[in-house]
């Protein structure tokens, strides 16, 4: 766990991760919250936050009485959800450490390339 | 969610000791309350009163929405594991679990039972000779099987290896999901146990300095770094609970920090750290680093 940010969030991420990975299938039961809780040794009720975080998304859905379900087309949502929030998230790290190095954009899209090719 | 635990202006004295100072708080029902401060802070004290192994000096104490105090209706339902508890010299630990269920109705023995497999527990040894872990490991397993709607473990694992805490965390977890108590930690491990925990009581020199979810906790504080000049330029004015300098650098620790805050530093050109719990409870409980 990562001590910056809310626990809760971070199995909320975690889950999605599965989700996108497809890990987790749509329509496939998820593990409890108490099953979470025991697999990453954290509070249930922190576990059920995380939770019933992807529940007000519209990611999982309840089924009374049996448990948590991924919701159909739920992989397609999140990758979208995520590729809009890419730039912010890994580009522009990228781009301040570039050019504290001197590292000019064609010397990046160059090391990209090359990285790509690997 | 009810409250189990009501205290509310709670002062204990020893002569002229104050080892608890006017506690006001609450603990919910069903939740894992950490109880955490240095020695001598008054945790143990607290825990006394609260299963009236002491008397309060003033204030008052609802447990279950009576005094605990000669209520055998209210202490049955407890279960108070002691740093170092006492036992009979002639005692093996097949004696404390036989005699458990007559204090503890919830009583579980197969509980128990695989408990003792776990902690690699020896049954006929007489407790007297056995080492302070195995000493500890029996107190972990009266407390854990006899699943007291309230249960109290005061630094309950001196001596108890890497491996049999890990043990007892895994254990408390899976038991407390799936029959739902009301527990109370206290513990230096603080590190350990931080992600257990929903609530966080933190007491210091007798009074509570922090009575707060453990994820509202985590989130709020932050460490500002940078060159000492920035540093200190942006903690005067703010809330911050101590300054560590190397050369002409220099990391701040505020107790909160809102966006605003975040925006300002990072516009300074000053790095954000996480503090973990354990970091914070110490910066709030060093006497030189509360001066704000």
């Amino acid at each position: 766990m990562d001590e910056s940010r809310p626990i809760f969030v971070q199995i909320a991420e975690q889950i999605e991760n599965d989700i996108i990975s497809g890990a987790l299938a749509e329509e496939s039961q998820v593990p409890s919250t108490n099953e979470f809780a025991a697999f990453y040794r954290i509070n249930p009720a922190t576990a059920g936050k995380g939770v019933n975080l992807l529940v007000d998304n519209g990611i999982l859905y309840k089924k009374r009485g049996i448990g948590m379900f991924v919701t159909a087309g739920a992989q397609q949502r999140l990758r979208g959800e995520r590729k809009d929030r890419f730039a912010d998230e890994y580009l522009s790290p990228l781009i301040e450490e570039a050019a504290k190095l001197g590292i000019t954009s064609d010397e990046l899209i160059a090391l990209i390339r090359k990285g790509d090719g690997k | 969610m009810s409250a189990v635990i009501e205290v509310s202006n709670l002062t204990k004295r020893f002569g002229r000791f104050t080892a608890v100072d006017d506690a006001t708080f609450t603990v919910a029902e069903n939740s894992i309350t950490g109880l955490l401060g240095r020695n001598g802070a008054g945790k143990t004290t607290l825990m006394q009163l609260i299963t009236a192994q002491q008397f309060a000096t003033s204030g008052t104490i609802d447990v279950f929405g009576s005094t605990p105090v000669e209520n055998a209706q209210v202490l049955q339902n407890i279960c108070f594991i002691r740093e170092s508890q006492r036992y009979p010299d002639e005692f093996r630990p097949k004696h404390v679990f036989r005699s458990a269920p007559w204090f503890f109705p919830n009583w579980d023995a197969d509980f128990a039972a695989r408990l003792v497999d776990d902690f690699r527990l020896p049954l006929n040894r007489r407790i007297k000779k056995m080492s302070r872990g195995q000493v500890s490991a029996v107190g972990v397993i009266v407390g854990l099987a006899s699943r007291a709607p309230l249960t109290f473990f005061d630094e309950p694992y001196l001596g108890l290896d890497a491996v049999a805490r890990q043990i007892f965390y895994d254990r408390l977890l899976e038991d407390y999901a799936e029959h739902p108590r009301t527990i109370v930690l206290s513990t230096h491990l603080i590190d350990e146990v931080a992600n257990l925990l929903e609530h966080v009581i933190v007491i210091d020199g007798g009074r509570i300095v922090v009575n707060s979810d453990a994820e509202s906790l985590r989130g709020s504080a932050v460490t500002v770094s940078g060159p000492a000049a920035a540093v200190d330029a942006f903690a005067a004015g703010r809330e911050a609970l101590g300054t560590e300098r190397i050369g002409g650098l220099a990391t701040a620790t505020l107790a909160s920090a809102s966006a605003k805050d975040r925006a300002d530093a990072a516009a300074s050109g000053l790095e954000l750290g996480p503090v973990s719990l354990q970091q914070l409870i110490i910066r709030l409980t060093t006497s030189e680093g509360a001066t704000s």
